[in-house]
């Protein structure tokens, strides 16, 4: 088993292969290993409550035990605030995504 | 570098300045793990070699009606340099910036603290840090 912390950037709106990013965390998860799911920029567009079809529900759907964090910083940036973010997503920092690179068995990927 | 036992990050950047929010958060991540004493060693490539370039030139805001003195524009030279003083010796900031990127841009002209490198830079740099992030670009 071993730790993940995937860096989603991009808006899955705008960008179809996000897709494809959220289906490695779901079998990453699957498979047995530790994933955290950071969004951050408009990445976080999807934390949003009130989407439909929400990239997150079906991710969190297919696994539960992936952890879904969004950078505060980028979801004040778009008006997520307050009762805006979506439940399932947790606000966090780039402090917070610091401490999980610092690790050296972690496994970083950006998208 | 760091030494044994020091914790340091390593990152690969491809984004040219203005381009997308990947520069702004690739600079806070740099910013607070230096801040938490973790080091910090850049690979800019591509468009990325022209973050350092020690001519950019700060604009006033016309939307607020400030000056350029008044506005104070944060350029990506002048943060960047603001993190070389965060990570003047331990924790430490090393930023190489790609010769081949350079060359094909012009864009040699740096502010204090970048250094001259290659592939092999980052390959030194993701063998000696606790971890690497590749940033690329679409």
């Amino acid at each position: 088993m071993a730790d993940y912390v995937l860096i989603e950037s991009r808006d899955p709106f705008e960008y179809s292969d996000t897709g494809y990013f959220y289906e490695v965390a779901a079998d990453l998860s699957k498979a047995g290993n530790n994933v955290t799911f950071f969004l951050v920029q408009n990445g976080v567009l999807t934390a949003r409550k009130g989407i439909s079809n929400r990239a997150v529900d079906k991710l969190q759907k297919a696994a539960p035990g992936v952890k879904v964090l969004a950078d505060e910083f980028s979801l004040r940036e778009r008006a997520i605030i307050g009762g805006k973010l979506a439940s399932g997503v947790t606000s966090s920092d780039v402090d917070e995504l610091v401490d999980l690179l610092a690790v050296s068995s972690v496994k970083a990927i950006w998208h | 570098m760091t030494t044994s036992g020091e914790k340091s990050i390593t990152i690969a950047l491809m984004d040219p300045p203005y381009e997308s929010g990947t520069t702004t958060t690739a600079l806070r991540i740099m910013d607070t793990a230096l801040r938490k004493g973790i080091s910090v060693n850049v690979f800019a490539y591509e468009g990325a070699v022209n973050l350092t370039m020690r001519g950019q030139a700060p604009h006033p805001n016309p939307v607020k009606g400030t000056s350029i003195e008044e506005q104070d524009h944060p350029s990506t030279a002048k943060f960047i340099a603001g993190l070389f003083t965060l990570g003047a010796d331990s924790p430490k900031l090393e930023w190489v910036n790609c010769g081949l990127c350079v060359d094909e841009r012009g864009a040699g002209e740096w502010i204090d603290g970048p250094r001259r490198g290659g592939p092999g830079d980052l390959f030194k740099f993701s063998q000696e840090s606790t971890n690497t992030l590749i940033i690329g670009t679409r």
